[in-house]
């Protein structure tokens, strides 16, 4: 592999759905037809001035979009340094940047003629987001979500509920989020007549990567406006959590080609890297292939998947998005990783110095600017995706603190 | 290829035989290493044509509950890619004729490496592979390799191939192709024999390799009334359940042996086709 950079970052991926080596189409060939036919629909659709105008109405009218962009004074005071942005996302319908993907697949789903939805979900978030756009549109939904992951997450369940989605509790494996995708899978294997399977982050097979980033750049197009219309010129640093990565690489992708800006991700570190006990699979894991893609793993010596740990239910993934492993490998986009201690010294650093609980995904990304902030000149400028707002969390951060309620 | 393989061979005499070759297929190292080892050996005298053995794989997203726990029951007793190796290495040291193809995911291949794996394969006496995730569109993976070094690369056919898609999917099939019955995952429901026979019939429009019909064939009358239109048939979860069942009542490796190789016999009884 030469190291002449390429012309453009934001070229990817080919017409395999391959990023470098990352991505591709590893699925059973039950699948291939399906897959197959999701990426011929979504190419025809997605510059579709129909489709366009039908997405941005919902995401204006329904989820509240363009999300504001807000300058986090007393949070740069503290810390010193470089100036503070926060990229509102939490304030989206349903707390969190997941619903800019299932909107725009259920609007897919609708156009294909399908007739019934399934999805997965770590923490609930993305569970939640495609039960609200199954009630909207009127589609059943069906949820897979691991047994440990029920129990830890409650009231997102009850959301479901409330929604009208069918859970299906996954006892399969280690009953967490990787095995909540296999059964996923499992059930559209052999529901192949009439079912979607809205994926909830920008991994699995071609085209979903591409298809789940194009939906979440909503992100990076509305902060490059913003932060050009504010402060006249492009930020310094963009930075934001990574799970299996969609709200990463939909605020990155627009800057991807912008040099000046440097660009970092925030894997979660668990109990830290050496303890074996995390979620970073760039910093801790090696090239592999699961869910449909390349991408960095985390495995063991036989090449068998092993568990995550984070103490954020969102960042439990032992996969990323096949993006991030390749601009990981060509290096534009730097990634690092927080612990679980420092996540939540930052979410309480939030809630005290700007009145916003955050989740405990994007308290990684705070964490880390509290890092690098004070470093920084006082006229630069960093943006920090707040993906998630924090309600789901009071428990475990309580738990985690010795407190109880 | 070279046509005086294992697998050839004895699609050959099982077709000389006016029967359908019974192809059985256990995980590898289930439910420990020990006694998968004592099934293993026993299989073909207990009539077993073909065998089919899992490699082993954390996420299993292809195969239904049977499998699935079968997998990690192997890869709690220890058991590796490596060992899956060394067991065909000692079932080859007493059997030379028995055709054995090794079934999985890639990425135990992956973190393996390709090449070494394909090389170690062929050492060792495998004779082909099925690997569930690497479709056609990732041929230049696994593909390519297997056939140049002669590894006989066994592919899916399904409810979903069009004769578009069978096209794509022949391609590069070799040794014979096992047509899935059903949209879904291993040992749940069965197919409609009437639809599999008219899948069957236009698979052998493009192709005239062997066709071997699995997933949700339980039984000696299953297997009697597949064998009408095939050349093989493949029987897996019903197995693994024995074992399972065995094992959960704790019955010593012998007995898991007799109760294994006993449904064998039965199941090899309904391949005779009258």
């Amino acid at each position: 592999m030469n190291n002449t950079p390429p012309e453009s970052y934001r070229s990817g991926p080919d017409e395999n759905g391959h990023f470098g080596i990352f991505g591709g189409r590893f699925v059973a060939e039950t699948l291939m037809p399906l897959v197959l036919e999701v990426e011929k629909a979504y190419y025809r659709y997605r510059d579709d001035p129909e489709f366009r105008n039908e997405l941005e109405y919902y995401a204006r009218d329904y989820v509240g979009r363009p999300s504001p962009m807000f300058l986090a004074e007393r949070l740069g005071a503290e810390l010193g340094g470089a100036k503070i942005y926060f990229k509102r996302d939490e304030l989206n319908h349903t707390g969190a940047h997941k619903i800019n993907n299932t909107l725009g697949q259920i609007l897919l789903a609708k156009r294909m003629g399908k007739k019934r939805i399934i999805a997965e979900t770590g923490a609930g978030q993305h569970g939640v987001a495609t039960a609200t756009v199954c009630a909207l549109f009127d589609l059943p939904c069906v949820v897979y979500m691991g047994e440990t992951d029920i129990e830890r997450q409650a009231p997102n369940v009850f959301r479901m509920k409330l929604l009208g989605a069918e859970i299906v509790p996954v006892t399969s494996g280690t009953a967490t989020l990787k095995d909540a995708m296999n059964d996923a899978l499992r059930d559209w294997v052999a529901n192949v007549e009439d079912t979607f399977y809205i994926i909830g982050t920008a991994a699995g097979p071609h085209p979903y990567p591409e298809m789940v980033r194009d939906f979440q750049s909503v992100i990076g197009i509305e902060t490059k406006a913003q932060i050009l219309e504010r402060e006249n010129r492009l930020p310094d640093v963009i930075t934001a959590c990574i799970g299996g990565g969609s709200n990463a690489i939909g605020l990155f992708h627009p800057f991807l080609d912008d040099e000046s800006v440097r660009i970092i991700g925030v894997e979660a570190a668990g109990h830290g890297l050496e303890s074996g006990e995390h979620a970073a699979s760039l910093s801790g894991g090696q090239p592999g292939v699961l869910h449909g893609n390349r991408t960095y793993l985390l495995q063991n010596e036989d090449g068998q998947i092993l568990d995550a740990h984070s103490i954020s239910a969102g960042l439990d993934y032992p996969g990323i998005g096949p993006e991030h492993s390749w601009l990981h490998q060509c290096g534009r986009v730097e990634y690092v990783s927080i612990t679980d201690t420092e996540a939540l010294d930052a979410f309480q650093l939030c809630c005290r110095t700007e009145g916003i609980i955050p989740a405990l995904e994007p308290s990684h990304a705070l964490a880390h600017v509290a890092k690098i902030a004070p470093a920084m000149d006082r006229d630069q400028i960093i943006v920090m995706n707040l993906c998630g707002r924090g309600d789901k969390d009071v428990f475990t951060v309580a738990k985690a603190l010795g407190v109880e309620i | 290829m070279s046509s005086d393989n294992r697998l050839t061979r004895r699609f050959e005499k099982i077709r000389s035989e006016n029967r359908a070759a019974l192809i059985t297929f256990l995980t590898a190292g289930d439910p420990n290493p020990d006694t998968a080892e004592k099934i293993l050996a026993g299989m073909p005298k207990a009539g077993a044509d073909v065998i089919e053995l899992g490699m082993p794989f954390s996420d299993p997203m292809a195969d239904g509950p049977a499998i699935q726990a079968a997998n990690l029951r192997a890869l709690g007793a220890g058991m590796t890619l490596k060992k899956t190796l060394a067991t065909v290495e000692r079932f080859r040291k007493t059997d030379d004729d028995t055709p054995v193809i090794l079934m999985g995911y890639y990425n135990p291949i992956h973190y393996y490496g390709v090449q070494a794996f394909i090389d170690k394969a062929i050492e060792v006496g495998v004779d082909g592979l099925i690997i569930v995730d690497l479709p056609p569109e990732e041929d230049v993976e696994m593909c390519h390799p297997c056939l140049t070094a002669g590894l006989h690369w066994i592919r899916l056919t399904t409810p979903t191939s069009d004769d578009s898609r069978l096209k794509v999917i022949l391609k590069n099939s070799s040794g014979f192709v096992y047509h899935v019955a059903i949209a879904g995952i291993t040992g749940t429901r069965s197919a409609d024999s009437k639809l599999v026979m008219q899948d069957v019939a236009r698979i052998k429009r493009h192709t005239d390799l062997p066709v071997a019909v699995g997933f949700g064939i339980k039984s000696a009358d299953q297997v009697n009334e597949t064998a009408k239109f095939t050349e093989a048939v493949v029987v897996g979860s019903a197995l693994v359940q024995r074992i399972a069942d065995g094992s959960d009542a704790s019955k010593p490796a012998e007995e898991i042996c007799n109760d294994v190789h006993q449904l064998v016999a039965q199941l090899a009884a309904g391949t005779k086709r009258n």
